[in-house]
């Protein structure tokens, strides 16, 4: 593992092999085209031919061998590629340029070395961290190419390398073994050929999935039939479909169709099945893992783009100063020059002072192309790594429960992290857990688990293991009146529990007595048997023909009639059992809406009750379900078991008549209540959101779930509220009423905006975002902000106030995203303050990202947890993975990765903005410097006849950026800090500089210009002036050119670390050492450089020799010096006083305020910043108002068919006799996977099925406790949350350590009237044409990293198959 | 990374306030109370420097004497316009007056005015390496010298370059015209160069009992000079070589084109120079050899007396008394902004 994980930290997705990634597109395409090239160059394969066992034949086609190679280089070429590779960067190949124009005597007006030593610098650098990066790639496939796999060889298995196996040899795969190449499945060991893989390497899918040989190869059994075996495979070229295959078995004159069903694919991992056999048919690098194992598009920041235009117009300006300076030379040498040359005549080539202007230009370009450094392209992504290093090191973002810390796979992104607009979210996996609690239920009108006094303390979780010897640990409730009504026997209750023990499809497994584990298809379905379960209704097990269930303690055995199966018309299911009494009867499951209309109308009152409940429950964005059941007799059951059986019969319009037939015996039911289940949240998920939005963050929650749970969730999550103005559904099937929907929200919204205006002007601070009340709030903090007036009205869709929230459909949504649709859907979804898509395919997630990226030229940020979230994370600016249960797709193609929502807070708020902030601050500082330094050469120009002579010695040249100053600027780049982290947590606010991009941008790059030139004309003149007269002591002039470099150079290094010391905010001891260490570095070396000794070994190289000893001894140098840094750093200072005195920014005050507090307390120790750390899921409490919206969703995540399997029995054998087998290797849902595949994979490909049918996951014992006590049905915390945030002014600095502390409300109010200025910062473009794909990549695409952390795994899963027990993971 | 941590924390980072980005740290701000003390404070300082800086400066005394067209030099300036005449010697006489004495120490400069010694060929024409004695480089110079690293036959010129080539070899005479006669003014000739460049820098090549001239044997002089290196000052044997003090004090290139070098130190061990230079008359007499026509120079010479950091240089008392002035004026000015409207984070206190 460790090593893995060092494999991982040295080989970041897209390692950043852009060190410079200046100027052009052009090549990056080139790179692409690279990729590609190599399979097609060598043959443009058109269809493969293998013939098994028969190596002579297929080594006519030269398939490539099972060895692959991921490594770049090799000792003998890594030189010449890795240099070749480098200098490809334009920055390199112009600092190449320049050396080369320094090798000309006539224009070298510098020492070669001045520029080749920071080049050869950056370049081993590069070459030092590529090759690292090469040496753990060799490291990893010479691992994996020496793995040992079993090949059938002339009749007998023998071991070989992985590398020495051939297409067309037949190897053994066995239980657990890494699948070697791509095989084509023969046998198995398994009835019907089958057996099963786990791909969660290959895509992510934790789920197994199972694999058929064809059934006449299937027969061949065992090694001797096989090695005889001679069939030939024709089939498609290599390719990188994962899902898709299809080629021809031709043996014995007969034709078999192959397809993916019959494959396995390198990287997947056999289970359950002890032995296979299999064709090569794909070796090595013709995988599809190896395929699909492209690079992913490069990301750049806006920043750096912004620094690319910037750098391109420093060259613009560089060549004017040339220019200038040039034309200075050739007046020069005309009027004087020419006069001088009786002392120094023209260089030979030189005969006119054109020529001579012509040279001097070039030697400028030489001398002026330090305000470009080649430093500043290094040390922008040394910061960046810095940056990634601290999210990779946070605690804060470290899920304990996980064992996940926070990684940032990519390592150029991070200041994007501080200028996002728009999140888009996924739901499942993302904002909620995935997993089911039992939270409430109405039973007979009664209802339970309502939190009894939201004052009073937490209320105990029930213990109901002395009740319940069966009961499942894990399971939390906390109204005990409801298990005293199963105690004390009422009928209705045990009813209730009996249906939910009994109608349902879930497997049960008993590893020992008593030991429960249910196999749920659904979390819900397996939250509700867990719940009656607990209740004294424990469902033990199942045949095809009967149910066992422990009734309070006695056990019962159901004999099941009929399972009327689940689909999404029906949104239902029943099942019909003879109890042991031989009574008949009907239970019934279903969505309240389809249930009530079925119920038996006798009891009226209790239906409206019931309603009541429900109502309730969805108001608390619950799940619901209602139950009824319905007696039958005899006769019923067997006029209509006849029925059934005809419908099932039935050739034709099979389930219509089935579903005809169900409808028909569920009717006249009796309800019997309903059930209230938790999508649980993720923790934190609503005060994320809420302090996201604070932040003016837009989101945006595209889910493939349905309409209904979507909007459950985006209530509990917060998003939406109660208090919202209107939330418009948009799920128009057609273009035409998709369209007027829009308009029609949009008129309302104008509408009501404008109403609002009128009446209740100023009101809307009153509602903030997510149903914070301003009454709670305290005033701290940023009233100012309210104050500036609202942007003049330019577009009327900018301006809506209130709040809108609009939920769109999926196939509304394919009409919105349509060219002509999609600017109204902009202007209408971006003036709402949430939106919710659902039924969103993965590629129309892509489409949504691409959309706003287009209209809105704001900053995208992606985050999903699986594999259908993956074109989404790509085409974001940034793309973040959450590493939850559905495995590593989405971590792969992510930039950043973490296991909770919550982090995402951290990691824009403080993570984002100090890396924005840092940057800024770097690139501000280091283009003044750089001007500071450069320019002085410029006004030289004017007094030594632009004659391109330095001012500085040239050493101090070459030294300058890289040693002198580049460390200061480093460690403000990496450590510096304007607030704590806790501070950019409780005032989102701060996060709007980065939106607006108020940091860097055009004109703060030409005030730090204007500021560098100015320090260069101080520099320059102020010595020139008192040194032309000075003298020393002894009468010697201080005018000469030595002094005068020694003094200038000094006064540069001190002005710009006075700068520095100005700009950095967050002095830390490694700031402070880097700071004075440059300073005492500088007048170490300078006085080292001017030494006796060197001068006297190379006297022409250093004949500045006792410069610095002479001039630094004259009081007069350190005048003009402390001279020239009052004049440079006055006016910046005052400056600086005068924007935080009179124009404080938001951050300027909270610093204030931080140092206010400081000083008046000390400071007893940094209290950890956890202000949001463990703020425990407030999602279930009752903060929404109610009753006013029905929110009434099925819930059943449910695919059909599982009924009929069930009763079919064929599970049932298999299960049993995979128990019996494997029962101590593996155990997951994999059984309901098999089977689900089986059924679906005809209709729907299983990547297609991705969001609408979730991986089943184990709702059992085995998962660990994800909520403490506090976390479920803490209806009580409402009242302390209230009465702290009210007295949060005293109690602000104490609160940090606590766990409650919600943002500043009062900041909401700002929010609210900010995120309307930010509506007005897009342009409505008018709708441009766009295709329907994008660029969003629909396919899989693993990148090489995965592939080799997909390798390097096996080692640690090879290791852990030895023991011999493994439970259930 | 490191060692393995067990159990389910295994891969937590660790705690260290470095990784979790708490390293105790001064978070400075501008705030009223540091920014407009300092301000005061530094308008004070300067303001204190600038006046001591102005008294000093004005107890010096300068006298600048423009002689390229002056007196009889008048004809040795036309004289130095024809090429032909460049090896012709020409003395002349330029006669001025000191109104008042200088006291203490004087120095006498020659300045020249327009000679751009610092470009950059010129600056890079020349041998350090010969000048350091070596003896490679002696007979065969380093190519930056070219074109004046061989004369016309091909001989290595010692020293090589255009520096060297163009030094400044005009020679001066004062005479202190007192009321029994023109008395002569004694200058030290040495001591006038760096301490470092005197020696360390340059160097003769290592005699070993050979004569000078013996070491610079297959040697040319430059091609403007009259006399070759080993014999620039007839009077001192050991000033003669690479290591006389004009010559080190002419390789030592000016940054701008007007500059003045030292020429000599008043010697003021007899009457009636103790005291400094008495005031009256006085002439200099010159011995014209360098030419400043070609380029439109200006030669002078300069008297000055010295304070501690030079000449009468106003300019730096006067930028220190402007600078503080401003300090002051944008202190005043903060003071009252900051008083008027100066938020300064009070009202958002919580």
């Amino acid at each position: 593992m460790v090593t893995a994980r060092k494999v991982k930290m040295t080989v970041p997705k897209d390692i950043p092999e852009k060190w410079f990634p200046l100027v052009l597109p052009l090549k990056r395409k080139k790179q692409k085209g690279l990729n590609g090239a190599t399979s097609k160059k060598k043959r443009t394969e058109e269809e493969r031919k293998v013939r098994a066992n028969d190596r002579e034949y297929n080594e006519k086609f030269q398939y490539a061998s099972n060895c692959i190679m991921t490594s770049k280089y090799n000792i003998v070429t890594f030189l010449p590629v890795n240099l070749f590779e480098q200098f490809q960067e334009v920055a390199n190949t112009y600092f190449l340029f320049l050396l080369i124009l320094q090798l000309i005597p006539q224009i070298s007006s510098l020492s070669w070395f001045t520029t080749i030593v920071p080049l050869a610098l950056v370049l081993s650098i590069t070459a030092v961290k590529d090759a690292t990066d090469d040496y753990f790639r060799h490291k990893s496939d010479s691992q994996v190419n020496n793995r040992q796999s079993q090949v059938l060889i002339r009749g007998s298995l023998q071991n070989e390398k992985w590398m020495n196996v051939r297409v067309g040899d037949i190897i053994k795969l066995e239980n657990n073994q890494f699948v070697a190449a791509d095989l084509l499945l023969l046998s198995s060991s398994e009835p019907h050929g089958l057996c099963y893989i786990e791909t969660a390497e290959l895509d992510g899918e934790s789920n197994m999935k199972v694999r058929q040989s064809v059934s006449v190869t299937s027969e061949l059994g065992d090694q001797n039939n096989l090695a005889s075996f001679d069939g030939e495979v024709v089939c498609e070229p290599p390719n990188n479909k994962l899902d898709r295959f299809c080629g021809t078995l031709y043996w014995r004159d007969k034709k078999y169709t192959l397809s993916n069903q019959n494959m396995l694919l390198r990287g997947c991992v056999l289970r359950n099945t002890e032995a296979c056999y299999g064709l090569v048919i794909f070796a090595g690098p013709d995988t599809k893992l190896m395929q699909n194992s492209g690079r992913t598009k490069f990301k750049r920041t806006s920043i750096d783009r912004l620094m690319n235009t910037l750098v391109l117009w420093i060259f613009g300006f560089l060549v004017c100063m040339g220019v200038i300076l040039a034309v200075g030379n050739a007046v020069w040498e005309r009027e004087v020059g020419f006069l001088f040359q009786s002392y120094l005549p023209w260089d030979p080539p030189v005969d006119n002072f054109l020529f001579s202007a012509f040279l001097s230009f070039w030697s400028y370009v030489i001398i002026l192309n330090t305000v470009v450094p080649i430093s500043l392209y290094v040390s922008v992504e040394v910061i960046r790594l810095g940056h990634s290093y601290f999210i990779n090191w946070d605690q804060q973002m470290f899920c304990s429960q996980c064992n996940t810390p926070a990684e940032a796979r990519t390592t150029t992104l991070n200041e994007e992290l501080g200028q996002v607009e728009y999140i888009f979210s996924d739901k499942t996996g993302t904002l909620t857990q995935n997993i089911m609690s039992f939270n409430k239920c109405s039973i007979n009108g009664q209802t339970y688990g309502e939190g009894s006094d939201p004052l009073g303390p937490q209320p105990k979780r029930l213990d109901f293991t002395p009740f319940n010897p069966l009961a499942d640990p894990d399971f939390c409730f906390y109204d005990d009146t409801l298990l005293e009504a199963v105690k004390v026997g009422d009928t209705h209750t045990h009813k209730f529990f009996r249906l939910l023990s009994l109608c349902h499809t879930v497997m049960s497994e008993e590893k020992s007595e008593g030991e429960l584990l249910y196999k749920a298809q659904s979390p819900d379905e397996g939250a509700l048997v867990t719940a009656a379960r607990n209740f004294g209704f424990v469902f033990r097990s199942r045949t095809p023909g009967t149910i066992t269930t422990t009734e309070m303690g006695r056990s019962v055995t159901y004999t099941l009639l009929a399972i009327l199966d689940f689909n999404n018309i029906r949104k239902r299911m029943s099942v019909i059992v003879r109890n042991p009494e031989g009574r008949i009867c009907l239970y019934c499951k279903g969505a309240d809406t389809v249930l009530l209309e079925r119920l038996h109308p006798c009891n009226q009152e209790l239906m409206n009750i019931t309603s009541d409940h429900l109502n309730e429950y969805a108001a608390d964005g619950l799940r619901t379900l209602a139950l009824a059941y319905r007696d039958l007799s005899e006769d019923e059951w067997e006029a209509w078991s006849e029925r059934h059986r005809s419908a099932a019969k039935a050739a034709s319009c099979r389930e219509d008549r089935l579903a005809a037939a169900y409808e028909q015996i569920e009717q006249d039911m009796v309800l019997l209540g309903a059930t209230a289940i938790e999508d649980k949240l993720q923790e934190g998920v609503p005060e994320t959101i809420a302090v996201l939005s604070l932040a003016n963050i837009k989101i945006w929650v595209l889910t493939g779930d349905k309409q209904e749970t979507a909007v459950n969730i985006g209530y509990s999550c917060k998003m939406l509220t109660d208090d919202m103005t209107e939330v418009f559904i948009i799920s128009g099937h057609t273009v035409q009423s998709v369209r007027q929907e829009l308009r029609r929200a949009r008129d309302r919204m104008i509408e009501m905006s404008r109403t609002r205006d009128g009446k209740e002007e100023g009101v809307e601070g009153c509602f903030m975002g997510n149903g914070f009340r301003e009454g709670q709030g305290d005033s701290r903090g940023g009233e100012r902000q309210l104050q500036c007036p609202p942007p003049p009205p330019s577009n009327l869709m900018d301006n809506i106030s209130g709040e809108f929230a609009l939920v769109i459909n999926g196939h509304s949504l394919a009409h919105a995203l349509e060219a002509d649709m999609e600017t109204e859907f902009v202007s209408t979804a971006c003036a709402c303050k949430a939106v919710i898509c659902c039924r969103v395919t993965p590629l129309q997630k892509a489409q949504v990202v691409e959309m706003i990226k287009k209209h809105k030229k704001a900053v995208t940020l992606a985050i999903g947890d699986g594999a259908n979230d993956v074109s989404m994370i790509k085409s974001a600016h940034i793309g973040v993975g959450i590493s939850g249960q559905e495995g590593i797709q989405a971590v792969l193609a992510s930039d950043y990765s973490f296991s909770q929502f919550r982090f995402l807070q951290r990691l824009l708020l403080v993570h984002g903005r100090w890396s924005y902030l840092r940057m800024c601050r770097f690139l501000c500082y280091f283009f003044y410097k750089n001007f500071a330094f450069t320019m002085v050469h410029f006004w030289f120009g004017f007094y030594c006849g632009f004659s391109a002579q330095t001012v500085y010695d040239q050493y101090f040249i070459t030294l300058y950026n890289i040693v002198y100053t580049s460390l200061p600027v480093l460690a403000m780049g990496i450590f510096d800090q304007d607030v704590p982290d806790q501070r950019s947590l409780e005032y989102p606010k701060l996060y709007e500089p980065g939106q607006l991009n108020l940091l860097f941008n055009k004109r703060e790059f030409f005030i730090c210009i204007a500021q560098g030139i100015y320090t260069s004309v101080v520099l320059f003149f102020v010595p020139c002036a008192i040194l032309s007269d000075a003298t020393q002591s002894t009468g010697v002039p201080l005018a000469d050119y030595q002094t005068f470099a020694v003094t200038t150079a000094t006064a540069l290094v001190i002005v710009v670390s006075v700068q520095i010391a100005l700009d950095t905010g967050f002095w830390t001891v490694i700031n402070h050492v880097f700071v004075w260490g440059s300073l005492g570095l500088y007048f170490s070396i300078m006085l080292a450089l001017q030494s006796q000794t060197l001068f006297g070994i190379f006297p022409n190289q250093f004949h500045f020799v006792g410069s610095a000893q002479s001039t630094l001894l004259q009081p007069v140098v350190w005048l003009t010096i402390a001279l020239a840094t009052a004049i440079c750093i006055v006016p910046v200072l005052a400056f600086r006083f005068l924007k935080v005195d009179l124009k404080p920014q938001l951050s300027d005050t909270v610093r204030y305020t931080q140092l206010v507090r400081q000083k008046k307390r000390k400071p007893a120790g940094r209290s950890v910043g956890g202000a949001w750390r463990g703020v425990g899921s407030v999602s279930e409490g009752r903060l929404g108002a109610r009753g006013s919206s029905r929110r009434s969703g099925y819930a059943f995540a449910h695919t059909e068919g599982f009924g009929e399997l069930i009763t079919s029995g064929k599970n049932m054998r298999l299960s049993s006799l995979a128990m019996a087998t494997f029962a101590s290797r593996h155990s997951s849902s994999w059984i309901d996977t098999l089977r689900r595949k089986k059924h679906s994979h005809t209709n729907t490909p299983p990547s297609a099925s991705g969001e609408s049918s979730p991986a089943p996951s184990c709702v059992s014992g085995s998962i660990p406790p994800l909520s403490n006590s506090s976390s479920v049905l803490c209806g009580s915390q409402d009242a302390p949350i209230e009465e702290e945030t009210g007295a949060a002014p005293d109690t602000q600095t104490a609160s940090t350590s606590s766990t409650q502390n919600p943002p500043a409300p009062a900041l909401a109010s700002e929010a609210a009237d900010g995120s309307a200025q930010t509506l007005n910062a897009g342009v409505l473009t008018p709708a441009a044409l766009r295709s329907q794909g994008g660029d969003s990549p629909g396919g899989w695409t693993i990148s090489l990293g995965a592939v080799q952390e997909a390798l390097l795994r096996w080692k640690g899963r090879a290791s852990a198959s030895n023991s011999p027990v493994k439970l259930a993971e | 990374m490191g060692k393995v941590k067990p159990g389910p924390l295994a891969r937590r980072p660790d705690n260290s306030a470095f990784k979790q980005q708490r390293l105790p740290a001064w978070s400075p701000m501008l705030t009223a109370n540091t920014v407009l003390p300092f301000f005061y404070f530094m308008a004070l300082i300067c303001m204190l420097l600038g006046v001591w800086l102005l008294l000093t400066v004005q107890s010096t005394q300068e006298l600048k004497l423009d002689y390229t067209e002056a007196g009889t030099c008048n004809l040795c300036f036309e004289k130095r316009k024809n090429v032909s005449n460049a090896a012709r010697p020409c003395n002349c006489t330029v006669v001025f007056n000191i109104k008042k004495a200088f006291k203490g120490d004087v120095f006498f400069y020659y300045g020249l005015i327009n000679f751009h010694q610092n470009l950059r060929r010129y600056m890079d024409s020349r041998d350090d390496a010969q000048m350091v004695g070596r003896k490679n480089n002696l007979k065969s110079p380093s190519s930056y010298c070219m074109p004046f690293d061989k004369n016309k036959n091909g001989v290595p010129i010692a020293p090589c370059g255009a520096v060297a080539n163009s030094i400044f070899n005009d020679s001066f005479t004062l005479s202190y015209m007192a009321s029994r006669g023109s008395v002569h003014v004694p200058l030290l000739r040495k001591g006038i160069s760096w301490y470092t460049d005197k020696n360390i820098k340059y160097r003769n090549p290592s005699t070993e009992n050979m004569t000078l001239p013996q070491v610079f044997e297959g040697t040319a002089p430059p091609l403007y000079w009259q006399k070759p290196v080993y014999e620039l000052d007839p009077l001192d044997k050991n000033n003669n070589g690479f290591i006389n003090d004009d010559l080190i004090v002419w390789m030592r290139e000016a940054a701008f084109p007007n500059f003045k070098k030292l020429y000599g130190v008043l010697y003021r061990a007899n009457k009636p120079f103790i005291n400094g230079l008495p005031a009256g008359n006085y002439s200099v007499d010159i011995s014209y050899n360098f030419p400043v026509q070609y380029f439109r120079g200006r030669k002078e010479v300069v008297l000055t007396t010295l304070t501690w950091f030079g000449g009468q240089n106003h300019f730096l008392p006067i930028a220190y008394l402007v600078t503080s002035c401003l300090i002051l004026l944008i202190a005043i000015l903060l003071t009252v902004f900051w008083f008027k409207f100066g938020k300064n984070g009070q009202n958002m206190e919580e």
